[in-house]
């Protein structure tokens, strides 16, 4: 293909595709930030219910965590489609209301934020168990109270020792965005894929696709990997 | 919504066969790939190394269903090249392509995986070998090996376990996988139902990985000890490394 080609098709305005695609990129990264906040909120949730709830409730957060981080991504985001719009459409019409429709952009961030949950719960008991040992026992011999525990050396010494495994699930987080391409919501997949069908030139356009994933997650890695060694420091290092 | 079941049993289970054929693809394919991958890591060769980690980059760095994309449809602009090959056949098969895709996707992973567990393997026990006067070879085989196969077997029992989720994308470029027959049947009736049989049916098989692992990994390290926790931490997995996630895949 000639380069003059290339460039049209990679224009902002009514020739090319860029403005498509830098909207698409804009929606995956919104996508990527309403849904990681939400799920880390729900796993600290989660992560305290599994650890000191009574029974009932335990039992709920070991079925959350086991269902959604058991589904293939695809078919949580199907059901939570399909499923919180039925479910919508007939609460309202037992209240005798006309039915809203749901926004794509709300099932698919709240299907993230499900799965995003799931596996963050995880990483946030492993060390909410961490720093409820030693740590906390050592702030109770000290009298400290239980709610300064938990705020003053609890959570942090959690939220240090869960970085690395919340900075995977992040990555992970950004190529899952992907996925709601399946229902119709037009971020960097989607608009690589109408650009690609249109212009008849898949190769490029995927390509490109996948340039801009990899870009998003390299930044990301170096961007983590700072606050890493951030809320590391004056640590010693292990081994 | 057992009404369903009944009619659509047979195709579920075709369903069931095909991601099952997938899935087993993909983490042998990958497998095979991995392997030269995982020494390229090792190797005294900078440009080596480094081709390993851009290729670990790529494929742990976009999204599968961006790859697959690119594969399948990327493909078919490059017809009569593919053609002249005699290579069109294969890839116009969305089931071919998918295995593919799956399989160099699941060996960045892998690799990964492989490296990681190689490189845990107490230098001490390297030495050890080699004061004993074993070659590479031998020390590699008799001694490293063992003990890095136990170290990757729960990251490969997850891997496996991601796949299996993964191979759901294939529907997306219409193999009629369990997804695939899922989204067909509720295409045709509209039954939610039909959404959370298939969700069950996957829950069965990720959990049934999970326990034979458990069981597997204890059968295996049984001469460990793993209960005592400071053994644990000498065999237990290492966080992933370079930054990039071996949890879930998009």
């Amino acid at each position: 293909m000639p380069m003059e080609e290339l460039f049209r098709l990679l224009s902002f305005g009514p020739d090319g595709w860029g403005d498509q695609i830098l909207a698409g990129t804009w929606l995956t990264i919104r996508l990527a930030l309403v849904s990681a906040p939400a799920g880390f909120v729900l796993a600290l949730l989660l992560a305290y219910g599994r650890d000191r709830g009574s029974a009932p409730v335990r039992f709920l957060g070991e079925a959350f965590v086991t269902v959604f981080r058991g589904l293939p991504e695809l078919l949580t985001i199907f059901i939570i489609y399909y499923g919180a719009q039925m479910a919508l459409t007939e609460g309202l019409a037992v209240l005798g209301l006309a039915p809203i429709e749901i926004g794509q952009f709300a099932a698919g961030a709240l299907a993230l934020t499900c799965v995003f949950a799931a596996f963050a719960a995880d990483v946030l008991l492993a060390s909410l168990r961490y720093a409820s040992g030693e740590p906390a026992d050592a702030a109770r011999a000290l009298g400290l109270k239980p709610l300064h525990i938990c705020l003053f050396i609890e959570l942090p010494l959690m939220l240090r020792h869960a970085l690395p495994g919340l900075s995977n699930l992040w990555l992970a987080l950004i190529r899952d965005t992907s996925l709601v391409s399946v229902i119709a919501l037009v971020e960097l997949t989607r608009a690589s894929r109408l650009a690609a069908a249109a212009t008849r030139e898949p190769f490029l356009f995927y390509g490109i696709a996948c340039l801009i994933y990899l870009a998003l997650s390299l930044i990301s890695a170096f961007g983590l990997a700072r606050l890493q060694r951030l809320v590391r420091r004056g640590i010693e290092e292990p081994r | 919504m057992v009404a369903a079941l009944e009619t659509y049993g047979p195709q579920l289970l075709e369903g069931f066969r095909t991601t099952v054929a997938l899935v087993v693809l993909a983490m042998l394919g990958g497998f095979l790939v991995a392997i030269p991958l995982a020494a390229a890591r090792f190797s005294r060769r900078r440009a080596l190394r480094g081709l390993a980690h851009a290729y670990s980059w790529l494929f742990r760095g976009t999204p599968v269903l961006a790859q697959l994309f690119f594969v399948y449809y990327g493909a078919g602009q490059f017809r009569a090249e593919l053609a002249q090959f005699g290579l069109w056949t294969w890839f116009r098969d969305p089931f071919f392509c998918a295995a593919l895709t799956f399989a160099l996707n699941s060996a960045s992973y892998q690799s990964e995986i492989l490296h990681g567990a190689i490189r845990d393997v107490p230098k001490a026990q390297r030495d050890a070998a080699h004061a004993l006067g074993l070659s590479r070879w031998a020390c590699f085989r008799a001694i490293i090996l063992p003990q890095a196969a136990l170290i990757a077997m729960r990251p490969l029992g997850n891997e496996l376990i991601l796949t299996v989720k993964a191979s759901a994308i294939a529907s997306v470029v219409t193999v009629l996988d369990l997804m695939g027959v899922t989204r067909m049947i509720y295409g045709r009736t509209f039954d939610l139902g039909i959404f959370i049989w298939a969700a069950a049916v996957y829950l069965v098989i990720v959990e049934a990985v999970r326990h034979l692992i458990a069981v597997a990994e204890r059968r295996l390290a049984r001469h460990l000890h793993l209960d005592d926790r400071r053994d644990r931490r000498k065999t237990g997995r290492k966080a992933p490394q370079n930054g990039l996630p071996l949890s879930t895949r998009g």
